[in-house]
C-alpha cells in the first residue's frame, strides 16, 4: 500500500480541488484491482476497522523504542501515527520479517477482517516492518480512524468518474449497489464491460441544488417566470420506495451527499413502506413535527444527535418530510420534466398518501417581486402559519426547470442571507391603496447628513409593508397626530432630533441612484420594527447606505477618470 | 591535559587558547578556522582566516574580496601547525569545501564536525570519519523522526508531479548554498535534461559552483515578465519566496520545498508547501548515531539542534555527553534569508 499512502500523504498537502482530482485519477488508472477499489473505499469512507485502537498502537512503539526518545519526538511531532511512522525502527537483519513485501491495501482490509484481537499486535508490527516511512504513516492513520486529507466521498467519485469520462453522477446512482473493491464499475469505467446496472435497489439520485441569489441577477428576473417555497431549516432528504422483483417493500432515506440514513429513522421508514401508493422517489425537507408545527432545527437537531434510535426518541421527536419534488414515479424518470410538471405529480401523489408522516411543501404565491419580498419578511402571514419559525427564507424555482443533479445555473435559488438594517426617521407618510385606503401606510423615511445649516435629514426609500395589522393602526394615529404640513394626499410628520419616529428598515442591498436626492436607492426597503423607543436624532447617517455601494461600481468611476 | 584545555567556549564561539584561534565565531575575530560557507559559520570581518579554497572562494563571492585580512587556502588533510597544535581538515559532505576540523595537542585528538551529512552529495567531498578522542557534532536533526530517506526517490516525486501536471511551474524551495546545487546534480543524475531556472538570489553561487568545477547542466534566470510562460519548468529560488507575490506571476504554481524539516507533516503544512521534498544536508539521527560510534570518542559535545535527546542517546551508549549550548548557529533558514537579503542589496548587473 506505498503507492496508496504516497496518494494520501500528496493529497493532504494539495489544496487545489482539480490537483486533487488529477492525483486521484491518476492513481485509478495506474493502480490495479482490487488494489484500487480498496483505495476508492477507503476514501469514500466505506472502510471501517473497529480493532485498532491508538493505545495498541503506543504499546507496540513502547516496545521498540526509549521512552526518553519517545517523549521527545512525540512532543516534537505533536502526532501519534506519524510520530510512530518516523520513529519505527528498521527491523533487524536478523528478524524474519526484514525482506518481507510490503502489505497491500487488500491484505490489510483482508487481514484485519480475518485477525484474532490478540493476533492483531503481531500482523501490525510485520506490516509496520515492511512499509515505509509514508506507508506506515497512512496505516495508522487508516485503522486509527483519523485519515483526514480534505477529499469528500464525491470528490473521489468524481474522479473516478473522470477514468470513463462519464457524469459523476452517474457514478453516484450506481454508487448503493457496489461494494468494495468496485471491479464492475472500474471494468465499465474502462470501456471493458456493460454498465453494472439492476444492481441497486431504491438507489440514490444526487440532488439538484440551488445558487444563492445575487442581487445583480435577480433584477433581471421575471416574477412569472418563477415559482416560490419556503425555505425549511431542516435537512435535505431524499426518500426512495422501491419494489424488488420478489415484491419485497423496499424503503431508502439518503441525505444530500448520497448517505444512506435509513437506519436513523426507523419510525419514517415504516410509515413509508406502508404507503402502497407510493413507488419512486421524492425529495424534501426532513423535519420534526409536533402538534402539526414543525419544530425549529434545534429541536430537530437533538434527535439527529442522539446515536441510539429509541421508541422514546422516536416518540418525542417525530420524522417528518415536507415533499418538493418527486424524481420518479414507477418506472418513470420525471427529472426532465418541467418543475410545474413534477409539482403537479407531487401534489397528486402526496394527495393519496395515507399516513401523514409526508406532506406537501406549499407554493408561495406572489405576483411581483414586491410581494414575494413582503411575503419573505413575514412567512407567518403569507402562508407559513405556525411554521414559520422554520422557514429561513424562500427558495425559487423556474417554471420550466429539469431536475438537474448538481448546481446548475440560472434555475433555482435559495434567498437567505439576512437582510441589512438601518433605523431612519418617519418624514412622509400617504394613503394606501385597496383595503387600506383609509390608513396612512406608505411611509417616506430618512437619514441624517450634515448640511449647510447644520444636521439634516435626506429622504433615502419608501416602504409599505412589514409591519402588522395592528401596527398599521398604531403607526396611522402616529401620522395623524404629529401632522406639520400637507400635500394632497401626502403629510409631513414631525421629524426633528428631539421628536419624530424611529422606523428600523430592512432592504436587500443599495445602488447608484441619480433619482433620489439621496444619491442611493435600497432595494425591498420594508418595516422591521418601529422604534418607539429611540429618539430621532440617535437614527442612522447617510453614509452608512453610501458605504454599502458595491465597490466595483466605484472602482469602475474612479478608473473611468483617471 | 584536558580536552577543556584545548577548546573553550567563548562569546565569540568555540576557542582554542593554545593556537589563540576561535572556530566559526559568530564576531570579528583576529584568528578564525572557517569550517564551511553558510553564513552563520562563515562571517566577514576577522583578521587571519583559513579554510579551504572552495568556502574562501564562497565567502569572497558572498562578501567581496577584502573579507577578512588575510585567508589562507588549506587543502583536505594537509595538517597546518598552529604553535603547539596541529589543525587537519577533512570532507564533512555538507556543502563545497566544508571540512571538520581535527584538532591535535597534547596527545588529544578533538573534531569539530561543522555541519555534516553522510548522504552522497556530487556537489561535494564525501564525509570521511575520524577516530578521536573527543568528537563536537551538529544536532540539527537531533531526535529520531528524522531519518532521511533516499534523495533519489523525493527527485522522483518532482518528476512524478512535473508529468502528472506539465502546465504547472514546480518552484523548488532551497537553500541557495550547497542544497540548490545539490538538487540540480540529483535532477541531472535522474535524467532530467531540461533547463532550471534560477531566482536572481540563485544566481552567484550556482555560477560560483560551475566555476570551482561542478557541472549542473542548462541553467537559466528567470527574466522579469517571462514568469508567465514558465509551466511545466523546475524554478530553484529561496525558500522565502515560495509564499512571496514573486511566485503568483507562474502559472498555477506548485510550491516544492527541499529540506529536512520536511519530514515533519506539519512543519511543510506550516510554510504552505504542497509538494515537500525530505532532503538534507544535514545527517538525520540514525547518521548521527552511526558517526558517533565511528569516531571512537569516548566524549561527545553536542552543538546546535536538537541537543538533549542526542546526549542521552550517548550517555545510555556508556559516552560522556554534554550539550554546548551556543546560540547563533541555525539550521541554514538563516543563510537562505541572508542571501535573499543580499540579491535585493544588489541589483544583478
Ligand atoms: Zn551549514
Ligand atoms: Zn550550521
Amino acid at each position: 500500500m506505498n503507492d496508496f499512502a504516497e496518494l494520501l500523504d500528496r493529497l493532504a498537502f494539495e489544496p487545489r480541488r482539480n490537483a486533487k482530482l488529477r492525483l486521484m485519477e491518476d492513481f485509478f488508472r495506474t493502480t490495479p484491482d482490487p488494489e484500487r477499489g480498496y483505495a476508492l473505499a477507503a476514501l469514500t469512507g466505506g472502510l471501517s476497522f473497529r480493532n485498532a485502537k491508538p493505545g495498541l498502537v503506543r504499546a507496540l512503539i513502547a516496545e521498540r523504542t526509549d521512552p526518553v526518545l519517545f517523549a521527545l519526538s512525540y512532543d516534537y511531532v505533536g502526532d501519534l501515527s506519524e510520530t510512530v511512522a518516523l520513529m519505527w525502527p528498521a527491523p533487524s537483519q536478523a528478524g524474519t520479517g526484514h525482506n518481507a513485501s510490503p502489505p497491500r491495501l487488500a491484505d490489510v482490509v483482508e487481514g484485519l477482517s480475518m485477525t484474532a484481537k490478540t493476533e492483531l499486535p503481531g500482523l501490525l508490527a510485520r506490516w509496520l516492518d515492511a512499509l515505509d516511512e509514508t506507508g506506515r504513516w497512512a496505516l495508522l492513520k487508516l485503522i486509527t480512524g483519523a485519515l483526514r486529507i480534505g477529499v469528500s466521498a464525491r470528490l473521489a467519485k468524481t474522479a473516478v468518474a473522470g477514468l470513463g469520462g462519464v457524469d459523476p453522477n452517474a457514478v453516484e446512482e450506481l454508487w448503493h449497489g457496489l461494494t468494495p473493491p468496485y471491479e464492475p464499475l472500474f471494468a465499465w469505467l474502462e470501456g471493458r464491460a456493460e454498465r453494472p446496472e439492476g444492481l441497486v435497489v431504491a438507489p440514490f439520485r444526487p440532488p439538484m441544488l440551488s445558487h444563492p441569489l445575487d442581487e445583480e441577477e435577480f433584477s433581471r428576473l421575471d416574477p412569472a417566470e418563477f415559482c416560490a417555497e419556503w425555505k425549511w431549516d431542516g435537512i435535505r432528504i431524499e426518500a426512495v420506495r422501491e419494489l424488488t422483483l420478489e415484491g419485497r417493500r423496499i424503503v431508502r432515506l439518503y441525505s444530500r451527499t448520497g448517505e444512506d440514513i435509513t437506519g436513523s429513522f426507523p419510525d419514517l421508514c415504516e410509515a413509508l413502506i406502508a404507503e402502497d401508493a407510493f413507488v419512486g422517489a421524492l425529495d424534501g425537507e426532513l423535519l420534526v413535527l409536533r402538534g402539526g408545527r414543525v419544530e425549529s432545527f434545534n429541536v430537530l437537531q437533538q434527535r439527529l444527535n442522539r446515536k441510539a434510535i429509541t421508541p422514546r426518541l422516536m416518540q418525542e421527536f417525530p420524522a417528518h418530510i415536507r415533499a418538493y419534488d418527486l424524481l420518479g414515479e414507477g418506472e418513470e424518470d420525471l427529472r426532465p420534466l418541467p418543475f410545474a410538471e413534477r409539482r403537479r405529480r407531487l401534489e397528486a401523489l402526496v394527495a393519496r398518501l395515507a399516513g401523514g408522516r409526508v406532506d406537501l411543501s406549499p407554493l408561495v404565491p406572489f405576483a411581483s417581486w414586491e410581494e414575494l419580498v413582503a411575503a419573505r419578511a413575514r412567512p407567518e402571514e403569507a402562508g407559513a402559519g405556525i411554521d414559520a419559525e422554520a422557514v429561513e427564507g424562500v427558495m425559487l424555482k423556474r417554471r420550466d426547470s429539469p431536475y438537474v443533479p448538481g448546481r446548475p445555473k440560472g434555475l433555482w435559488y435559495k434567498w437567505k442571507h439576512d437582510p441589512h438594517l438601518v433605523d431612519t426617521v418617519l418624514m412622509y407618510a400617504q394613503r394606501g391603496h385597496g383595503k387600506r385606503s383609509s390608513y396612512y401606510s406608505d411611509y417616506t423615511f430618512g437619514l441624517w447628513r450634515s448640511g449647510p445649516e447644520g444636521e439634516e435629514l435626506v429622504p433615502v426609500g419608501k416602504a409599505y409593508f412589514g409591519f402588522t395589522d395592528e401596527e398599521l393602526k398604531e403607526l396611522d394615529r402616529f401620522v395623524r397626530r404629529e401632522t406639520v404640513n400637507r400635500f394632497g394626499p401626502v403629510r409631513e410628520v414631525v421629524h426633528t432630533g428631539e421628536r419624530g419616529l424611529v422606523l428600523e428598515v430592512a432592504f436587500e442591498g443599495v445602488q447608484q441612484s441619480t433619482r433620489h436626492k439621496s444619491g442611493v436607492a435600497m432595494r425591498f426597503p420594508r418595516i422591521s420594527r418601529i422604534r418607539w423607543d429611540k429618539p430621532p436624532r440617535e437614527a442612522d447617517r447617510l453614509d452608512y447606505l453610501a458605504g454599502l455601494l458595491p465597490r466595483e461600481g466605484t472602482m469602475k468611476t474612479r478608473a473611468g477618470k483617471t | 591535559m584536558q580536552a577543556r584545555d584545548i577548546l573553550s567556549l567563548t562569546p565569540a564561539g568555540l576557542y582554542c587558547p593554545l593556537a589563540d584561534v576561535h572556530i566559526d565565531p559568530l564576531r570579528p575575530v583576529p584568528r578564525a578556522l572557517i569550517t564551511h560557507g553558510h553564513s552563520d559559520h562563515a562571517r566577514a570581518g576577522h583578521g587571519a582566516v583559513l579554510a579551504t579554497a572552495e568556502t574562501l572562494a564562497i565567502m569572497a563571492a558572498r562578501y567581496g574580496e577584502g573579507f577578512c585580512g588575510t585567508a589562507q587556502a588549506v587543502r583536505y588533510g594537509e595538517a597546518v601547525t598552529l604553535g603547539p597544535v596541529r589543525v587537519t581538515f577533512l570532507p564533512a559532505g555538507h556543502v563545497l569545501g566544508s571540512a571538520q576540523i581535527l584538532i591535535e595537542a597534547g596527545g588529544l585528538r578533538i573534531v569539530v564536525s561543522g555541519d555534516y551529512k553522510r548522504a552522497s552529495d556530487p556537489t561535494c567531498a564525501p564525509f570521511e570519519p575520524v577516530r578521536c578522542d573527543v568528537f563536537i557534532t551538529e544536532a540539527t536533526f537531533g531526535l529520531p523522526v528524522f531519518r532521511h530517506p533516499d534523495a533519489a526517490g523525493e527527485i522522483d516525486k518532482l518528476l512524478h508531479s512535473l508529468t502528472l501536471f506539465p502546465e504547472r511551474a514546480h518552484l523548488l524551495g532551497a537553500y541557495p548554498l550547497g542544497k540548490a546545487q545539490r538538487l540540480v546534480a540529483l535532477l541531472r543524475q535522474r535524467g532530467y535534461d531540461r533547463p532550471v531556472y534560477l531566482h536572481g538570489a540563485m544566481e552567484r553561487l550556482m555560477q560560483l559552483y560551475g566555476e570551482l568545477g561542478i557541472a549542473l547542466g542548462d541553467l537559466r534566470k528567470v527574466e522579469p515578465g517571462g514568469r508567465e510562460s514558465l509551466g511545466g519548468a523546475v524554478v530553484l529560488c529561496p525558500p522565502g519566496a515560495l509564499q512571496d507575490l514573486w511566485a503568483r506571476r507562474f502559472p498555477d504554481p506548485v510550491a516544492a520545498f527541499a529540506s529536512g524539516w520536511m519530514r515533519v507533516r506539519a512543519r511543510a503544512r506550516q510554510r504552505g508547501v504542497e509538494l515537500p521534498l525530505v532532503v538534507s544536508d544535514h545527517a538525520g539521527w540514525d547518521e548521527l548515531c552511526a558517526t558517533i560510534r565511528e569516531t571512537g570518542a569516548g566524549e561527545v559535545w553536542v552543538t546546535h539542534g536538537e541537543e538533549e535527546a542526542l546526549v542521552h542517546w550517548c550517555t545510555r551508549e556508556g559516552l560522556a555527553a554534554r550539550p554546548l549550548n551556543m546560540l547563533g548557529y541555525g539550521d541554514d533558514e538563516a543563510e537562505a534569508e541572508a542571501v535573499a537579503e543580499e540579491a535585493v542589496a544588489e541589483p544583478s548587473a
